[in-house]
């Protein structure tokens, strides 16, 4: 690919990528990340030679459809139970940092 | 009574024989197999964690059976379960430091059956973080060790599972295989491994990797012991909206059956023409083609079978099984469960979890996530995900030609023997070309089960054979995976799990 290919992987793609799926990369992985990705997309895009209009897309392997269960009262995890792994609670919310940023 | 080294090295069927006739109690079994692992797993590092209750639970076994109760088959026998599975009393991590220590608060289905049918869990076993790899090198608590050679990877990413039972620690294991982890880890460590067919064996409480992908099955020595275990664990289960509602039938008497078969006439074994690659490694191949000529001699009509679309099967599971991990792995938020990392300073929860999930998770998983993200941006969707949702229906098209010409397709289960630690870790695309065997299966929702098939001249490691079927039909792959084990012991004139070098 080349830089003037759209879908090139760049390090500002990656840095953007890292901040959608929030993950704080330092310098050194994007920049690394940059290369293998590159690599890996070049490879898999090979995908579209035989992926031609005709073709439908399959996303679950065995279909299914209309998958229902009784419309009933089940046993579910305790509040305890919930909050038991959480990194910090009040005993019946998690509790976490602030939500909105001091500009928002 | 038997000597306890002895226990450790019977299989799953023999050692249920033994309890059930009062021979051996499970107390005993159990704390033969804790002994080995003091012993061995040092070195091997098969287990993340090591049940403290399982003699208590064997001695409830061992006395519910004083009482006369009927049990289970397999009840008083002792089994490892996956990292990825839920355990109510041990801790799950999925090999990852975002779960270190986590317990979770419930049991995952496939874990809940094995309890209520008696087996008695030793341990939680090593594996590739979040299941992302080949070899077990991307597990944060270092890589496991193939027992045949301490020096090469045990695959992955049921590499803890495949090393714990071929290193006699345990007769049986929980896997979990979403493009070959169940089935290349016994090709290199010389073990049985099934995949069943998709939505077999229920989801629930397995840590997600890649949600139309996963599928939970058997780690063995022999096909037997894998098909008792698949009775264990299959069926229907409301809480997987993707299990199959339907009746099994008994996989153990399709071992069974296999095993006395005086003829495989009118079976027809299709080879698949780009499964049989003069790029695999000449050891492996040469065993699958003596493999087949067995399985001719005994009666079996060979057919070569075409499948053009698997050479695309890597490449659209790449993309994949990225997009959808990527959104499965987002529940690591750093708010429910887990680590939780604050930046210096402090932050908003958004920073919190950036900043939790840069310390948490490993490389390999931060270049999926990053993979998934890209596949599923705008404007990219069609060309990469889009694509490779198409790629999979013509796999699934090459699958039902061949399965007209063919009643069981195989082919080697890895295209080579184990490989040396860190052989392939710093080149990606080598690491998942390792799976190009093994992911057609899963892209297809097929079952395939890998078994060994001897060791390679060149350098005397496990070769694996893989046997696939049509969805649903996992008893082939038992019945003919019995008759074949049977032939080449009998050729072998030993089993090979039998041939490992001793550990300790």
């Amino acid at each position: 690919m080349t830089d003037t290919n759209p879908g090139a992987i760049t390090s500002e793609v990656v840095a953007h990528l890292a901040s959608l799926a929030r993950i704080a990369l330092t310098n050194d992985e994007i920049e690394k990340l940059t290369g293998e990705l590159g690599a890996i997309v070049d490879s898999v895009a090979k995908v579209s030679e035989v992926a031609t209009e005709e073709v439908p897309a399959t996303s679950h392997p065995i279909p299914l459809s209309n998958v229902y269960r009784a419309d009933v009262p089940g046993v579910t995890l305790t509040t305890e139970q919930a909050l038991a792994g959480a990194p910090e609670h009040d005993g019946s919310r998690f509790a976490v940092s602030a939500i909105l940023g001091d500009e928002q | 009574m038997a000597e306890a080294n002895e226990l450790t090295r019977m299989s799953a069927s023999e050692l249920a024989g033994r309890l059930s006739s009062g021979e051996v109690s499970s107390v005993e079994a159990t704390q033969a197999h804790l002994d080995r692992i003091s012993a061995v797993d040092g070195q091997v590092n098969a287990f993340l964690h090591v049940s403290t209750d399982a003699l208590a639970n064997a001695a409830r076994i061992d006395e519910r059976r004083a009482a006369g109760e009927s049990l289970g088959e397999l009840a008083g026998v002792p089994i490892a379960i996956k990292d990825v599975l839920c355990t109510i009393d041990m801790p799950t991590t999925a090999g990852s430091k975002i779960l270190e220590g986590w317990v979770p608060p419930y049991d995952a289905t496939p874990v809940a059956k094995l309890r209520a049918a008696g087996l008695i869990a030793l341990g939680k076993t090593n594996m590739d973080e979040f299941a992302m790899g080949s070899s077990t090198e991307h597990s944060a608590y270092g890589p496991t060790k193939n027992p045949w050679d301490l020096g090469r990877i045990p695959g992955g990413s049921g590499g803890g599972s495949a090393a714990a039972v071929s290193a006699f620690e345990a007769p049986l294991a929980l896997g979990s295989d979403t493009g070959g982890s169940i089935r290349q880890p016994a090709s290199v460590t010389g073990s049985v491994g099934v995949k069943p067919t998709y939505g077999g064996v229920s989801r629930y409480g397995a840590i997600a990797l890649a949600s139309s992908l996963d599928q939970v099955g058997p780690v063995s020595r022999t096909v037997l012991d894998a098909a008792m275990l698949h009775d264990v664990i299959g069926g229907h289960d409301p809480r997987d909206s993707t299990s199959l509602n339907e009746q099994w039938p008994s996989f153990a008497a399709a071992a069974r059956a296999g095993a006395a078969a005086e003829s495989l006439k009118g079976l027809r074994v299709g080879v698949i023409k780009q499964l049989d690659s003069p790029g695999f490694q000449a050891g492996v191949s040469q065993r699958f083609h003596e493999a087949l000529q067995l399985l001719t001699d005994f009666g079996a009509e060979i057919v070569e079978v075409d499948a053009p679309h698997f050479e695309y099967a890597v490449a659209a599971y790449y993309l994949i099984l990225p997009a959808e991990a990527s959104s499965n792995l987002a529940k690591f938020d750093s708010v429910r469960f887990g680590l939780r990392v604050t930046p210096e300073g402090g932050g908003t929860v958004e920073d919190v979890m950036a900043a939790t999930r840069e310390a948490g998770f490993g490389p390999e998983v931060k270049r999926r996530i990053i993979l998934g993200t890209y596949a599923l941006s705008a404007g990219y969707y069609d060309a990469y995900y889009g694509s490779a949702q198409k790629v999979r229906t013509l796999i699934q098209r090459d699958f039902a030609a061949a399965f007209e010409k063919a009643d069981v397709l195989v082919s080697p289960s890895a295209p080579t023997t184990a490989f040396k630690f860190g052989e392939k870790l710093e080149d990606p695309m080598a690491m998942y070309l390792n799976d190009v065997t093994t992911i057609p299966a899963n892209l297809a929702g097929v079952p395939g089960m890998g078994l060994p098939m001897g060791l390679a001249p060149e350098d005397g490691l496990p070769t694996g054979f893989q046997i696939m079927a049509p969805a649903r039909g996992d008893a082939r792959l038992y019945e003919l995976g019995a008759t074949l084990e049977r032939l080449l012991e009998q050729q072998w004139g030993h089993t090979l799990p039998s041939q490992v070098p001793s550990l300790g």
